[in-house]
């Protein structure tokens, strides 16, 4: 069995029910878990890193069994990984697939990097809450401060963050 | 929208609709400002002022209290025994409980707004973080629109600190509902942030931006100073360099249009020489009374509606 053969099984072996993201730019496979929150504790997840990709050149790939997400908490994707796309698998085929996109607002998943701004208070309950401006690139502003937040500083934050 | 239970956060949440309404009825209120009227009786206004502002505090107390309304509340000093034992989010319930509105100060970006997401009456923000000061600004446009019947058409320049002063921003968010001409005259370090100039482009609001304001006084309708204040300056040295730059005095106005108006949200320090406060340019002192109508006419719009 040749490696391109092996490879293509590790990447297609089938899942019953649950969400394959594919097109995940090369590296970034670890955010994705991140920002979607998941901890390990939620079932079986595959990560599959550096795949070749005809689009990308090299892609990753996250699998998660057995778990359901909103397109709402999916399109938060696009900030670090604007390429995936989504299959939702039902009983080993895929009922739907769709491309992310910009969210208009994104609300808990990244924090507002002003630390005056209320919801940088420990002992304050609340939520930060970013609206999505399209500038020359895409950037969020804090719904509570107006402090921008650029995709770098947003994967800079999901990189650093445990 | 109805001004009925309104909160008011940040300028943006208004119209010009809004505003015009706003203005004809502080008009209206003009005539009772030093009377009283009843229309608010049964109603309490509670303050809570984390950081201190006699001004602002005392016209909406003044407000209130001519509209027949009461008033209760805390100033900066019970403040920080408030704050020393208890969350913002557990002090604005409390308000909440004992009031038909409350008016909220605080030094922390976006603390209206979360007293707001929290309380169920209406809240009033009299000034939070750098950025929002929504009902100055709205007093500010008001006195505009008093002195020339108008806004649009006007070239209003902004002089000073228009990074960290926090009625700035405000200003020309609302400015942004007429067709202005904006002059932002500042130091370099205390320019405009790119939020606000980005606002500004996607609002196509017309402006431009100085470092001296002998390059835009001859067209100024409206000049519109705030204070520069030293701890903004990295370098001492710097801070004595650019100071007189951006103090205003009866020889820093030769050449100017003799329609100009000088405002000025108060309290001063020395930014505007009181050697010009008897000159027909000076209108900070009637701007600062008619913050009393003004907030009338808001406390009106919101607790009894249209
Ligand atoms: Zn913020």
């Amino acid at each position: 069995m040749s490696s391109k053969v092996q490879e293509r099984d590790l990447i297609v072996s089938k899942i019953r029910d649950g969400i394959v993201i594919d097109h995940i730019p090369a590296g970034r496979a670890l955010i994705v878990l991140r920002v979607l929150k998941l901890r390990g504790g939620e079932g079986r997840i595959a990560l599959v890193m550096n795949a070749d990709s005809r689009r990308l050149g090299r892609k990753d790939i996250v699998k998660i069994e057995g778990k359901e997400l909103s397109e709402g908490e999916l399109n938060l994707l696009s900030l670090i990984a604007p390429t995936a796309t989504i299959n939702i698998i039902r009983d080993y085929s895929v009922v739907k697939k769709f491309q992310v996109k910009l969210p208009e607002t994104v609300k808990g998943v990244v924090k507002c990097r002003n630390p005056k701004c209320i919801t940088n208070q420990p002992r304050e309950d609340v939520v930060p809450t970013f609206k999505v401006l399209h500038l020359d690139q895409p950037i969020l502003q804090c719904q509570y401060c107006g402090t921008y937040l650029t995709i770098d500083d947003i994967n800079a934050q999901l990189a650093g963050e445990r | 929208m109805t001004w009925l239970n309104r909160d008011v956060i940040s300028s943006l949440d208004f119209n010009r609709e809004d505003l015009m309404q706003l203005f004809n009825e502080a008009q209206e209120m003009e005539n009772y400002a030093k009377s009283k009227l009843n229309i608010l009786d049964g109603k309490i206004m509670a303050t809570a002022f984390f950081e201190p502002s006699t001004r602002t505090r005392l016209s909406f107390e003044a407000a209130m209290l001519r509209l027949g309304g009461r008033v209760l509340g805390f100033g900066s000093v019970e403040a920080s025994s408030v704050a020393k034992g208890e969350s913002l989010g557990d002090t604005i319930r409390m308000l909440d409980s004992y009031s038909d509105v409350i008016v909220i100060r605080h030094s922390l970006e976006g603390a209206a707004k979360y007293a707001a997401d929290i309380a169920t009456v209406p809240v009033i923000n009299a000034g939070d973080g750098t950025q929002n000061h929504p009902t100055q600004a709205m007093l500010d446009a008001y006195t505009i629109w008093r002195e020339y019947g108008r806004i649009d058409d006007l070239t209003i320049g902004i002089l000073g600190d228009l990074r960290y002063a926090r009625v700035v921003t405000s200003l020309i968010q609302l400015l942004s509902n007429f067709k202005v001409k904006l002059r932002l005259i500042s130091p370099e370090i205390l320019k405009p942030r790119r939020e606000l100039l980005d606002f500004m482009n996607m609002r196509g609001m017309s402006y431009s931006l100085h470092l001296n304001l002998n390059e835009v006084l001859s067209e100024l309708d409206v000049l519109y100073v705030v204070r520069i204040q030293r701890e903004r300056f990295p370098d001492p040295v710097e801070y004595e360099r650019v100071k007189g730059s951006f103090k205003v005095s009866p020889e820093s106005l030769i050449g100017v249009k003799d329609t100009l108006i000088v405002l000025h949200p108060l309290p001063r320090v020395d930014e505007v020489d009181h050697r010009l406060d008897s000159t027909r340019y000076a209108k900070y002192f009637k701007q600062s009374a008619l913050g009393v109508p003004l907030r009338m006419a808001l406390l009106k719009l919101i607790l009894k509606g249209d």
